[in-house]
């Protein structure tokens, strides 16, 4: 989540499900959360009997839509414009500059003040383009966009190889206090730069972009307005749909830019929850299977033409901020070095530095698609991922697969991934048989929670502990033991090989304890690791204030140290709830804290806001923080400090600075580094759109979107007549992502048991099609058959003087399993976005018609 | 009071008995073991009680301690009893041999052994010791995973350890970015 | 919610009928986000099997209707536009334009299909449940018919429903979860307590609670389906489970004035009294013999 790192400082929820309930207004928007979150929502819902105001900003009137007091219908791909006009409006709002509180927070707690490079120029300039465009590369470079009088600058958005997280030089370098205007008049501090860029975003052109009428855009700015300030608390939650988009990242960034102009962010009831969608994914971001990351958003070791990190020191040299939180980085990456390599990182190999893979290009899960294809990539692990379906252009994937050497799927069910080569659509269609695919397909049966032990991280960053209560049945294993016995057997089979490749696999420490018939290696001895420990005596470390970068200590996982600080205390395990912050209940990183950036919830002298909205608070006469929550700053630094010449890490930061990620402890109104595509979030048209850009017609797409255009993966041009329709695709209550824990189970099969598309009435009256009837949608990557589901839920809107249609396809579906349907991805394409490489599936352009396939196969490449 | 006010207070109250086996009705969860867990679906992060008896999973249902669910879970939760027993789950190792058109079945011992033969073979063949400018990569870009937002973190710190850090392995990927 | 089932509280419970200690269900549906949670708290617990309705176009239900084996349905019903065809913007608190609702047998306090029972298999329970006696019932499916809601199904195992032992089926109201104090399935696991499982008397004092709120914010049309009191159910005393609507009955698939049909004639009624006691006391021999 850049889009909230970039700003903020950290990629996660800065709220946690249970404070929704302390909301005055609750703003959904990119986000179904009563169908995809129903628990999480009951806390809406607590609001809301406590008399806060639900809105549901989204293109469907969905299960949310029918529980808010207000429903806004959007086009889909216009969620930016809407943020961008609230941004506006607020700032031009009587309530924002009559009211002291919002300026002393913007003035404090963000970088509104701050000067910004005079050189800077903005889309209002540049016909749509930030300074620094290179135009051949569709990239930025950033010199101009850096605070005034800093003498080194942030490589971040050269930096080829993107990011899902942010990353340390993310949160930008300073070398000198940035220079301020408390009064925000400079024409380069922050604040009238950003008030400049939204000066176009009125609620007219939120009508033209976006097909919401003025007076009920107006209706949700004043209802955030007035549920915003000293006494009362907006939240924003949002999922994918703001996510998967070419301008996602920015999508999310605008969110953070105005609920830190609203005041919200740190603050019980306000914030931004980001919800996630698997049970863990949280948690493998924090603990990454991600190609460039590192445990605890470390980057990977780069390797490119800008980016060298040859050596330990060049890595730390880029990646060290002085100031911030961020300083400590060397003994996070030694600790990490020494828990991976143990006795064979060393001071004088550079802890084993070399020993990491270094990244060069794009290795994110769309670049996988052709890299297999294409014969680059020979084998391939999917651990409950089912990219057969799940995958964009999931033709192209299952071609991918069809071209390995060799797959292994670990599942509980024959997910298609498993059975692409006898079920695929194209070999049921008989365009590709079985005796013509090479790859050899291991199906390796795995262990669900219940049958095995280990930890969650959910959607707050909440670490908790899952028992053991049975065996796996049959050959059922868990993937610890998968993992574990299979890095023994490799090491076994290279044992004697003295090259380098022999050398990394020995210099792994890879000696975890068993236990049982099945000899699963002991999970909290993996716990332990991650925890940290110091090496010579292998003591529990008790957070990560203990790390130290010169070998004497190890741990996995920096930002999870602290989760079992001494023997038998593993907090993840923890279960002792209560009705505020329950910071008994499972362990939240980092350091248990439950709102991030909590300093906020006070005022710059540390006295809460309100008697109605306290959470932590400076206590003078015991010298610290207290309150309901752990303090997300040093515990002692009192709110005047002020820091001397020359202080680095958190000791350079002043006593009201909450952003502590971040190089100046501020909130980034302006993105000066972090950002591929610019500082400040500007509305773009999704790559295939119906509609121009009337904000900037010469730059209607994002000038930064990653493109992999190539014959299997084609896109529609602008407004391209045969592709007339907007499609977004979602995810229903009664199944989950790419239906392989859904679709096989019966009792969830039976509720949503076939693939529907959604139209209105009005789209099937110009179509001539009834409820039930059958409908083929089609784009240049694939065509798919689907049951009309005709619903006044889907609208029609006036965009710009036009009527646009919405197609809506939830993605649940294949040819596996009880719940079938045609693929959903077989439609969409693999572009990106440039900051997360995440692609965009809420807003494409699609056809859509009455009738069947011809091969009745389900779906099938468009010829 | 008439004969019909009579049979309208009094009809449907006249006691049916209770047979024997009725009387011995209890919930199944009597004498369960009873373990605490986390639904595998969405990253709500509600807390699950599994009762087992005699080694079987007999009933998940929601935590009433949870801050997050407090005894609640949705309908993907309320299934995770039918997700670990639905018929479709498979307990056996599968194999199909290139350009074969059926499954065959293998022990899970001879494919730990086949596969890491095949992760051996293609490494070696793909393994870039140093890049075109002789900078140290050690790495390949030959083998690729997929998958970790369903499975454990500790899980995840082992694809993570194992593939990158023991193996070179580049593109290691995730739910992240769908 | 209380885990805990008080079955021995003297005195007269409010309106809806119901004896003393009697419990149920309010399904309140302005707080129902249709998740069918309950539908599959409840196969889970009953360890019912799947049915094979397959798409139906109406609405998110393709569960259709409640059933031998599906005995919590949650029904769907889209209401978007106005009557001049406008998609709504500002809507009334809580669930507004698409209803949701989890229909559930009622339990009623005058039970057609245990009036109707020749064998004595449908009783009332010390908590004031209805409840087959799967033991005894015979399959006669006299108790089909006499149910004013369409409750009770006979199990043909036709394919709607594949158990096939061709006897009643319904709700228990978690008989078995009552006897050792749990709280039913449905009722745990709804995640936004639309469904709420406790003693008659006091969630009939929620629900009114609940029905002035919602009348407050100007929810109109909030009212008790089961309540005696406001008539709600002309034909039935009460129902012990009853529900919060914010339209007529009908437009949730609700009979407005359900009658048991047995009692359309006196002497009918009789018949089926005579019978009743007749075949119950032969029942009663019979499980004595046994």
């Amino acid at each position: 989540m850049p889009g909230l790192g970039a700003r903020l400082g950290r990629g996660g929820a800065t709220t946690t499900q249970q404070s929704l309930a302390d909301s005055d207004c609750i703003v959904i928007m990119g986000s179904n959360m009563a169908e995809n979150h129903p628990v999480g929502f009951r806390f809406v819902l607590t609001a809301k009997t406590r008399g806060a105001t639900v809105i549901h900003v989204d293109p469907r009137f969905s299960r949310t839509s029918a529980l808010a007091d207000l429903h806004v219908p959007l086009r889909a791909g216009s969620d930016l414009a809407v943020l961008g006009g609230l941004i506006n409006y607020v700032l031009n709002s009587e309530r924002w500059n009559s009211d002291p509180f919002f300026r002393e927070y913007v003035t404090h707690y963000t970088n509104a003040p701050v000067i910004i490079n005079p050189d800077f120029r903005g889309p209002e300039d540049l016909a749509g383009l930030f300074s620094g465009y290179v135009a051949d590369e569709r990239r930025y470079t950033t010199d101009t966009w850096q605070y005034a009088d800093q003498q080194a600058r942030p490589a971040a958005a050269e930096d080829q190889a993107q990011t899902a997280e942010p990353r340390p030089q993310y949160l930008g370098r300073l070398t000198a206090p940035p220079r301020l205007d408390p009064t925000l008049q400079d024409p380069h501090c922050v604040f009238q730069l950003v008030k400049r860029h939204y000066a176009r975003y009125t609620p007219e052109m939120v009508e033209r972009v976006s097909g919401i009428p003025r007076d009920r855009f107006v209706r949700l700015a004043e209802t955030i307005l007035a549920n915003s300030g000293r006494d009362r608390t907006t939240a924003f939650c949002y999922a994918v749909a703001w996510t998967q988009h070419t301008t996602g990242t920015q999508i999310i960034s605008a969110c953070a830019l105005l609920q830190l102009l609203l005041g919200n962010i740190g603050r019980p009831g306000g914030g931004i929850l980001a919800l996630r969608g698997h049970a863990t994914i949280q948690g493998s971001t924090d603990i990454p299977t991600l190609y460039n990351l590192l445990p605890g958003y470390l980057p990977m070791p780069m390797a490119t033409e800008l980016e060298r990190d040859r050596t330990l020191e060049e890595y730390l040299r880029r990646n060290r901020p002085l100031t911030g939180a961020w300083y400590n980085t060397p003994a996070y990456l030694i600790s990490l070095l020494k828990a991976w390599y143990g006795d064979a990182a060393t001071p004088e190999n550079d802890f084993g530095y070399d020993f990491l893979p270094k990244i060069s290009g794009d290795a994110s899960f769309q670049a996988m698609i052709p890299m297999m294809k294409d014969g680059i990539m020979k084998g391939l692990f999917c651990m409950g991922m089912n990219p057969a379906v799940g995958g964009q252009n999931a033709v192209l994937a299952r071609e991918g697969l069809a071209n390995l050497d060799w797959l292994v799927v670990r599942d509980v069910y024959e997910i298609e991934t498993a059975a692409f080569w006898y079920d695929a659509p194209e070999v049921r269609a008989g365009k590709v048989r079985p005796q013509d695919i090479k790859t050899e397909v291991f199906f390796l049966p795995a262990a669900l929670a219940g049958e095995k032990e280990g930890s969650f991280t959910n959607t707050q960053r909440l670490v908790q502990w899952h028992d053991k209560s049975i065996d796996p049945p049959g050959d059922a294993r868990s993937e610890a033991w998968f993992l574990y016995h299979l890095g023994r057997r490799l090491k076994e089979l290279y044992r004697g090989d003295d090259t380098a490749k022999g050398r990394q696999i020995a210099a792994l420490t890879w000696d975890y304890p068993t236990e049982g018939p099945l000899q699963e290696p002991v999970i909290e001895a993996i716990v332990r690791e991650i925890n940290g420990y110091t090496v010579a005596d292998g003591r529990l470390v008790p957070d990560f204030s203990a790390l130290r970068d010169d070998g004497s200590t190890a741990c996995g996982c920096w930002i999870y140290s602290g989760i079992m600080p001494e023997e038998g205390r593993n907090r993840a395990k923890s279960r002792r709830g209560d009705e505020r912050a329950a910071l008994e209940w499972g362990y939240s990183w980092p350091r248990n804290v439950r709102i991030l950036y909590n300093r906020a919830s006070a005022d710059p002298q540390g006295r809460p806001w309100s008697e109605r909205k306290k959470w932590i608070w400076w206590d003078a006469a015991a010298g610290r923080w207290t309150g309901y929550d752990v303090p997300d700053l040093p515990e002692t630094k009192p709110p005047d400090y002020q820091p001397p010449e020359g202080a680095v890490g958190l000791d350079a930061h002043p006593g009201d600075a909450p952003f502590v990620n971040m190089a100046d402890g501020r909130g980034w109104l302006f993105a000066a580094s972090g950002l591929r595509d610019g500082p400040l979030p500007t509305h773009y048209e999704p790559w295939e759109t119906p509609v121009g850009n009337p904000l900037y017609p010469e730059q209607p797409r994002s000038p930064a979107a990653i493109l992999l255009e190539r014959p299997d993966n084609r896109y529609h041009a602008l407004g391209d007549p045969r592709f007339p329709y907007v499609l977004t695709t979602y995810r229903l209550t009664e199944h989950h992502t790419a239906g392989g824990m859904s679709r096989f189970v019966p009792w969830l099969a039976e509720l949503q048991p076939q693939g529907f598309a959604e139209i209105s009435p009005e789209l099937a009256r110009e179509l001539g099609i009834d409820n039930g009837d059958w409908v083929v949608i089609s784009t240049l990557r694939g065509e798919i058959e689907a049951r009309a589901l005709v619903t006044e839920r889907m609208q029609p809107l006036e965009v710009d003087g036009r009527r646009i249609h919405q197609v809506g396809i939830p993605w649940h579906f294949g040819y596996s399993g009880i719940a079938t349907g045609g693929i959903a991805n077989d439609l969409s394409a693999l572009v990106e976005d440039p900051n997360s490489r995440i692609h965009e599936a809420k807003a494409f352009t699609c056809n859509l018609r009455k009738g069947r396939l011809r091969s009745g196969a389900g779906e099938e490449r468009r010829e | 009071m008439g004969i019909g006010g009579l049979l309208k207070t009094y009809v449907g109250m006249v006691p049916n008995p209770m047979s024997s086996k009725m009387r011995q009705v209890r919930s199944r969860l009597r004498g369960a073991d009873v373990t605490v867990s986390v639904c595998p679906y969405c990253a709500v992060g509600c807390s699950q009680l599994v009762y087992t008896k005699d080694g079987r999973i007999i009933d998940i249902e929601g935590n009433y301690e949870s801050p997050i669910n407090g005894g609640t879970l949705c309908p993907k939760g309320a299934a995770t009893y039918g997700l670990l027993h639905s018929p479709h789950r498979i307990t056996t190792v599968k194999y199909r041999a290139p350009y074969s058109d059926h499954w065959e079945d293998r022990p899970l011992d001879w494919a730990m052994e086949r596969i890491a033969q095949l992760v051996k073979q293609t490494r070696d063949a793909t393994y870039e010791e140093t890049d075109e400018h002789g900078t140290t990569v050690n790495r390949t870009l030959g083998i690729g995973h997929l998958g970790g937002a369903t499975l454990d973190n500790e899980e995840n710190y082992l694809i993570k350890k194992l593939f990158a850090a023991g193996l070179g392995i580049v593109p290691i990927e995730n739910q992240a970015r769908i | 919610m209380s885990t805990t089932v008080a079955r021995d509280r003297p005195g007269l419970t409010g309106t809806t009928g119901a004896r003393p200690g009697a419990v149920g269900f309010l399904t309140d549906t302005t707080l129902c986000i249709g998740c069918k949670a309950c539908e599959v708290a409840c196969k889970q617990w009953n360890q019912l099997p799947m049915d094979e309705l397959g798409f139906t176009g109406h609405s998110y239900d393709n569960t259709g209707d409640l059933g031998a084996t599906t005995w919590r349905h949650v029904a769907f019903i889209e209401r978007i536009s106005d009557e001049e065809g406008r998609r709504p913007t500002s809507m009334r608190a809580f669930q507004s334009n698409w209803l949701m609702m989890s229909d559930v047998c009622k339990h009623c306090v005058y039970a057609g299909c245990m009036e109707a029972c020749p064998t004595g298999a449908i009783i009332r329970t010390e908590f004031d449940t209805v409840v087959v006696q799967q033991d005894v019932c015979n399959g006669c499916g006299y108790c089909v018919p006499a149910c004013p809601f369409g409750v009770i199904a006979l199990d043909l195992g036709d394919g709607h429903a594949r158990i096939g032992d061709g006897k009643a089926h319904k709700c228990t109201l978690c008989y078995d979860r009552l006897r050792d104090g749990l709280e039913p399935a449905c009722a745990k696991a709804c995640p936004t307590d639309s469904i709420q499982f406790g003693r008659v008397e006091d969630l009939m004092d929620r629900a009114q609670q609940r029905v002035a709120t919602l009348r407050e914010q100007g929810v109109a049309g909030a009212h008790i389906y089961g309540d005696r009191a406001v008539g709600g159910t002309g034909g039935i005393e009460g129902l012990n489970a009853f529900f919060i609507l914010t339209a007529p009955p009908e437009v949730y698939n609700l009979p407005a004035q359900p009658e048991l049909p047995q009692r359309k004639t006196i002497p009918a009624s009789l018949a089926t009294v005579a019978a009743g006691l007749v075949f119950g006391l032969a029942a009663v021999l019979s499980l004595r013999r046994r």
